[in-house]
């Protein structure tokens, strides 16, 4: 009897409502967050709004300001994490973060360049994703030329330098600068924000989060196979190289689209993998969708202290690394159960 | 069904075995000793087809293992490794469940059949009642024998299990033994051919296998345990005096003399991999 319990709990039920549950808390922080700010909304203003049947300045700040900004906090949220459950799970480490293989640090340098060259938004976002993929495929390409039986460990080593060698240009040209105006772009980028944020800047990013998605979840169960190592998931009938690569391509397209998008906002890829994976556990099927939609939740709570805190806009990655790191410690000292 | 020729293994720049050759059947053990560092591991991995050979071939149901595809090699031949903690706390059930893994399509998920397969086997090892347990936090007997139902989960003929008593207090070591002895036997549509390494000659002599006695990378006897385990062979192999006897109830044990009459001959190897 007992036996013939726990595999039922295994099985999709529970799972489903809990995911359904946080669904459900992430829709009401949103219709929250459209309510909140510098111009007030009741909820019936907001529904109507919502509904195309407000008052006109009422639908402006929801449809023009709020609600890109909140769909931009839970896009960016929900990849970040989604990529850090990846990343994590492909790495066996659940120190990782998105940054490990460079996608941040080429993203910055891309985004940096871009605004170094003055090119209009949209181009420095295109270059921000593109220094973040390239930045990748240099690692990934790299890594294959190197051998050592340990391919995740060059992997990760290689990731760091190249991480550092991208720093040290972005720092190049923060030097060469203009110090009146592009310089306080670029930091501003670096600390990541999402006060700029329009549907069109959205527009690109979204496809490119769900085509990155759609592997990660097709293959749920061969990256809990992965976890295990290499050698052990060969032996156990998966092609460890191919769906690694798989794995990765699609975990650096999301964070790469969602920091051209945002700037470098870090910690969440790190941080909410965990949480997430104490309420449902490491099965990467159901530590997916948690991430993305905790994720989802926690960027959007934190955007919108970000926006309302302050008189200025307190950036993002500011706000994220000064609620991550305590958190990250707790969870160190906590330590009972390993990494859970 | 498992057959190895003319075997050569090792890595690029250094070749740790040669002229190897070996063959398992449903129903054999096989079972591998030898010092450290003699190439146990290496050969596990050539015969896995996880390292390439240097020369000669591996066949695995009569084609070239390094000719099949991950999923085909992993329908034929399973692997125990020795008990590990995983940075994840997995429950068993969904570590055994990881050998049905061969199983299913590239997108799919286990399914109902699959979860029973994996109950199945944790409850023919006797232990059922650790489903639930989070893995990382069983006892190393507990863990090797959740490895070795994932292998029974994975539902192949053949089993390869590297040192499955390697990390086992004394009682455990019989019980995993006692389990593996039943492994081969059995109904011919069950029964399994099981290649496993050890540390213990005394264990070859329970199992009542076939024995492959390693030394520098060759091997120098092939083998009943009987036939192979002789005080000359293993004095041989280890470097120190072993002498074999029979106990009253039949059973033989291989005796290392404790005070050798020259000095102690410890191996560099020895000392660096212990």
């Amino acid at each position: 009897m007992g036996r013939g319990t726990t595999a039922e709990l295994k099985g999709s039920r529970p799972g489903l409502t809990l995911t359904g549950g946080l669904a459900l808390c992430v829709a009401v922080l949103a219709f929250g967050a459209v309510m909140i700010g510098p111009y007030g909304l009741s909820p019936g203003q907001t529904l109507a709004a919502l509904l195309g049947q407000g008052e006109s300045q009422a639908e402006i700040v929801v449809w023009n300001i709020r609600l890109p900004r909140v769909g931009a906090a839970l896009l960016v949220g929900a990849a970040l994490a989604a990529a850090g459950a990846s990343y994590q799970a492909l790495f066996r480490n659940p120190l990782v973060s998105p940054d490990i293989l460079g996608v941040s640090a080429g993203a910055g340098l891309g985004a940096v360049a871009g605004i170094f060259l003055s090119l209009p938004v949209a181009a420095i976002q295109a270059s921000a994703f593109v220094g973040g993929m390239a930045a990748v495929g240099v690692v990934t390409l790299v890594a294959s030329m190197v051998r050592n039986t340990d391919r995740t460990l060059t992997l990760v080593l290689i990731g760091v330098v190249i991480g550092a060698l991208a720093g040290a240009a972005t720092s190049l040209l923060k030097v060469m600068a203009d110090p009146y105006d592009q310089l306080p772009a670029i930091t501003f980028w670096l600390l990541g924000s999402l006060a700029a944020i329009t549907t069109e800047d959205i527009g690109p990013a979204l496809p490119m989060v769900l085509i990155g998605l759609v592997p990660l979840a097709l293959l749920r169960w061969r990256i809990n196979v992965l976890s295990l190592g290499d050698e052990e998931a060969r032996a156990l009938g998966v092609e460890a190289g191919r769906t690694r690569f798989l794995v990765i391509a699609a975990a650096t397209l999301i964070t790469a689209s969602v920091t051209a998008l945002a700037g470098v906002v870090g910690w969440v890829g790190l941080v909410i993998p965990h949480i997430a994976r104490m309420i449902v556990g490491p099965g990467f099927g159901r530590l997916l969708p948690a991430s993305v939609l905790i994720g989802a939740g926690y960027l959007l709570i934190v955007d919108t202290a970000a926006r309302t805190m302050a008189q200025a806009e307190v950036p993002l990655g500011i706000l994220t690394a000064v609620i991550g790191a305590p958190f990250f410690v707790w969870l160190l000292a906590r330590g009972r159960r390993g990494w859970s | 069904m498992l057959e190895a020729r003319n075997l050569v293994i090792g890595y690029a720049n250094a070749q740790v075995g040669a002229d190897l050759r070996l063959s398992v059947q449903a129903g054999d053990i096989l079972c591998l000793l030898g010092p450290n560092g003699c190439g146990k591991t290496t050969l596990f991995r050539t015969l896995l087809g996880l390292l390439p050979p240097l020369a000669g071939e591996v066949r695995l149901g009569g084609t070239p293992v390094t000719a099949q595809r991950r999923a085909e090699i992993a329908r034929r031949i399973a692997y125990v490794p020795q008990a590990h903690a995983p940075p994840f706390p997995f429950e068993a059930l969904e570590v055994v469940l990881m050998g049905r893994t061969a199983r299913l399509g590239s997108f799919a998920q286990p399914g109902k059949a699959d979860r029973d397969a994996a109950q199945k086997a944790m409850d023919q090892l006797g232990i059922g009642d650790l489903a639930a347990r989070d893995y990382s936090r069983l006892s190393g007997g507990q863990r090797q024998l959740v490895l070795i139902a994932r292998a029974l989960a994975q539902d192949t003929p053949l089993i390869v299990m590297d040192e499955p008593t390697a990390s086992l207090d004394f009682g455990n070591q019989a019980q995993v033994l006692a389990r593996i002895a039943k492994l081969a036997q059995g109904a011919s549509s069950e029964r399994r051919g099981i290649i496993l390494s050890t540390h213990d000659p005394d264990q070859a002599f329970a199992l009542n296998a076939r024995v492959l006695l390693m030394h520098q990378g060759r091997i120098i006897a092939d083998g009943p345990a009987s036939d192979v385990l002789t005080a000359c062979n293993l004095s041989t192999v280890y470097g120190i005096p072993v002498t074999v006897e029979t106990t009253g109830s039949g059973r033989k044990v291989c005796l290392p003399s404790l005070h050798p009459q020259s000095d102690p001959t410890i191996t560099s190897d020895a000392l660096t991999i212990a």
